[in-house]
């Protein structure tokens, strides 16, 4: 088991080392740099540019920058370019920020999209699930940005519910009960189309998992067993269903971040997505390499816990 | 349908053929078949478009009537303040115009084959490098090179672009490089080939230890003969299933590129950009979000459930328990 544990972890610091590389010549090697962002400005004089480039270390071979980077990171020092805030503060703001959605978004997906997928495997071919099967595919071929902008006008005529940002403004003086209602508000609709996609891909998962799980021959002596329809399906038919999604939890994560730019950026909401797109647009490269890096580490994290889960609840495999 | 039936009873024969079979269960799926039409309409339409909008004045895109703006779908041509060869096609504004008074049908004809191509584009190269990198770690896998085999090389470089957010990595990278058409196909392709390699390996290592290559290689067949000859017509079939979903997630990709501003640039119309141009509009001209944000749904509506009538076809598992 621990040399299953240090074997497993060497392994992934060394995929780190290379996404930080890759990661690094990519937004590197590509044209366009951050002095360039706003080439009309006459006030932004050749030395000016000069100067820029000096100091933001641009002028130095690759390697170097590459140095200077992972140096600037791990002692905490890495400055945005833009404002000249430390960029690991602003990462961790803009996190908490995103960490609702993201909790919100993953618990309305497994609550949804299991009950759904379960009931669609156990009655395959009836109305629910051909019905389900057509709503899940509109759902994932619906362009998020699309959704979302009719899901805007419907709700704010409809409803009247407030969406575009994290809280409404000039509600800092109101009631506890106000402010937390105000801020759940907002964050329901951006979570719930934030979901849709995924509640969608993932209940297709569960379908043809439970599926696979249904004509197994335990299930068949479950039943021959007599055991109510009930205890057959959930708890000897799900339970083994489920075992695929554990390994599904940790490459989530980086749909969480990618997908998160267009959802808050349509919606206003102060997160990581967001901050990420601000950052593109303004060549924050220490901005962005960060990002990158820090999906990368949640990633490897996240499969790392997965394959651990996997083993504790699967008896079968064996770690070694 | 009777004459289809005595053709199906004289020709039993010819069930048993793969292809045969396989058309068999895909035609049972109303859906994916209805798709499968719906695509092949919208492919003869995508030629058309390339030739109506250039070569005919009618169907010019880029015609900018100012006095003709904002007209909702159908109304029909009467103005006298545009000149007659300006007129959009049949006389009618079939979808409406825009804010420049640009015909949206005939920007939307304009839109369909380069949106398809950035799909096919994308997929193409997805499907390339995906089938090359996991054919060679499902074939050549037990090679060592220096210290680690070429399997656990490549499959690392899988596990290693998996880590990153994909559309963030995109983002980046054409945020980056001047936008172009040709830009966005390449780094849509090149961000989304993991899938493919993945099944490529599996297939190809369960492949690689049957009988039939092992006779094809007592016969000194050369190894690359093997591979492209015997193996790979028998590894491809789960691989088109995938790549008919990928068109579909390519042409979502563009959209969303778009609508962000990083997309293909105007004058040129896709329906992402279009979809993107309309959006400030939308309280007074609801159709030029509308129409493109509908036509993308169903398009990549119609390639998914094309990919999953293939899906079933070419699966065994599934049927067995039917």
């Amino acid at each position: 088991m621990t040399a299953f544990l240090v074997r497993n972890i060497g392994q992934r610091l060394i995929l780190l080392v290379f996404i930080s590389i890759i990661a690094h010549s990519v937004v590197h090697l590509a044209p366009g740099d951050p002095s360039l962002v706003d080439p009309m400005n006459p006030r932004m004089k050749p030395e000016d540019i000069a100067r820029i480039r000096a100091a933001f270390h641009l002028d130095d071979p690759l390697h170097l920058q590459y140095a200077y980077w992972m140096r600037d990171l791990f002692t905490g020092q890495l400055k945005s370019f833009k404002d000249n805030q430390p960029v690991l503060e602003k990462l961790w703001d803009r996190f908490l920020n995103s960490l609702p959605l993201f909790l919100v978004t993953t618990l309305i997906t497994w609550c949804v999209a299991f009950p759904f997928g379960v009931q669609a495997a156990v009655n395959r071919g009836s109305m629910l699930d051909k019905g389900g099967t057509l709503l899940a595919y509109t759902l994932i071929s619906f362009p998020g940005f699309f959704l979302a902008y009719i899901c805007i006008i419907f709700m704010v005529k409809v409803f009247d519910i407030p969406v575009i940002g994290m809280r409404t403004f000039g509600l800092e003086d109101a009631g506890l009960w106000f402010q937390s209602m105000d801020r759940i508000w907002h964050l329901t609709i951006p979570a719930l189309i934030f979901a849709s996609g995924s509640i969608a891909v993932l209940s297709r998962y569960v379908r043809s998992q439970m599926l696979e799980v249904i004509h197994m021959d335990y299930i068949r002596t479950a039943r021959a067993k007599g055991l109510s329809e009930e205890t057959v399906i959930y708890k000897h038919g799900l339970r083994n269903a489920l075992l695929p999604f554990i390994t599904m939890f940790g490459l989530l994560i980086p749909g969480l971040i990618g997908g998160s730019v267009i959802i808050e950026t349509i919606f206003s909401w102060p997160g990581l997505g967001r901050l990420g797109y601000e950052a593109i647009l303004n060549r924050d490269f220490p901005v962005i390499l960060t990002l990158n890096f820090i999906a990368a580490i949640l990633t490897l994290i996240g499969t790392f816990l997965s394959d651990i889960l996997y083993a504790v609840a699967d008896p079968r495999i064996k770690l070694n | 349908m009777d004459i289809a039936e005595t053709i199906g009873g004289t020709l039993t024969e010819r069930e048993f053929s793969p292809f045969r079979e396989k058309w068999n269960i895909f035609r049972k799926d109303r859906s994916a078949v209805f798709s499968l039409w719906f695509l092949i309409f919208l492919f003869v339409l995508a030629i058309a478009a390339v030739l109506l909008t250039k070569y005919s004045s009618p169907f010019n895109p880029a015609t900018v009537r100012l006095p003709e703006k904002f007209l909702p779908p159908l109304t029909p041509f009467t103005s006298d303040l545009v000149q007659l060869e300006d007129a959009p096609p049949f006389n009618i504004y079939l979808l409406g115009t825009d804010e420049l008074g640009r015909d949206v049908f005939s920007r939307m004809l304009q839109g369909t084959p380069v949106s398809l191509t950035i799909g096919f584009v994308a997929v193409s190269i997805s499907v390339s490098v995906g089938v090359l990198l996991g054919g060679l770690a499902g074939f050549y896998g037990r090679i060592r090179l220096g210290p680690i085999t070429v399997d656990t090389l490549i499959m690392r470089f899988v596990d290693l672009m998996l880590c990153f957010p994909t559309f963030f990595l995109i983002l980046t990278v054409v945020a980056l490089l001047p936008p172009n058409i040709y830009n966005i196909m390449i780094v849509i392709g090149l961000t989304s080939w993991m899938g493919t390699a993945r099944l490529v390996r599996a297939e190809f290592l369960s492949l690689r230890e049957q009988d039939y290559v092992m006779a094809a290689r007592s016969q000194a067949i050369p190894e690359m003969r093997i591979i492209f000859q015997h193996i790979m017509p028998n590894a491809i079939a789960p691989v088109l299933v995938s790549a008919t979903i990928g068109v579909a997630t390519a042409i979502l990709t563009e959209s969303a590129l778009s609508f962000l501003g990083f997309g293909v640039q105007p004058p040129d119309a896709t329906w992402g950009n279009i979809l993107s141009d309309g959006k400030g509009f939308i309280f007074d001209a609801p159709w030029l979000t509308f129409i493109p944000g509908f036509t993308i749904l169903f398009v990549v509506l119609a390639f998914n459930l094309c990919g999953e009538g293939l899906r079933e076809a070419y699966n065994p598992k599934l049927r067995q328990q039917r």
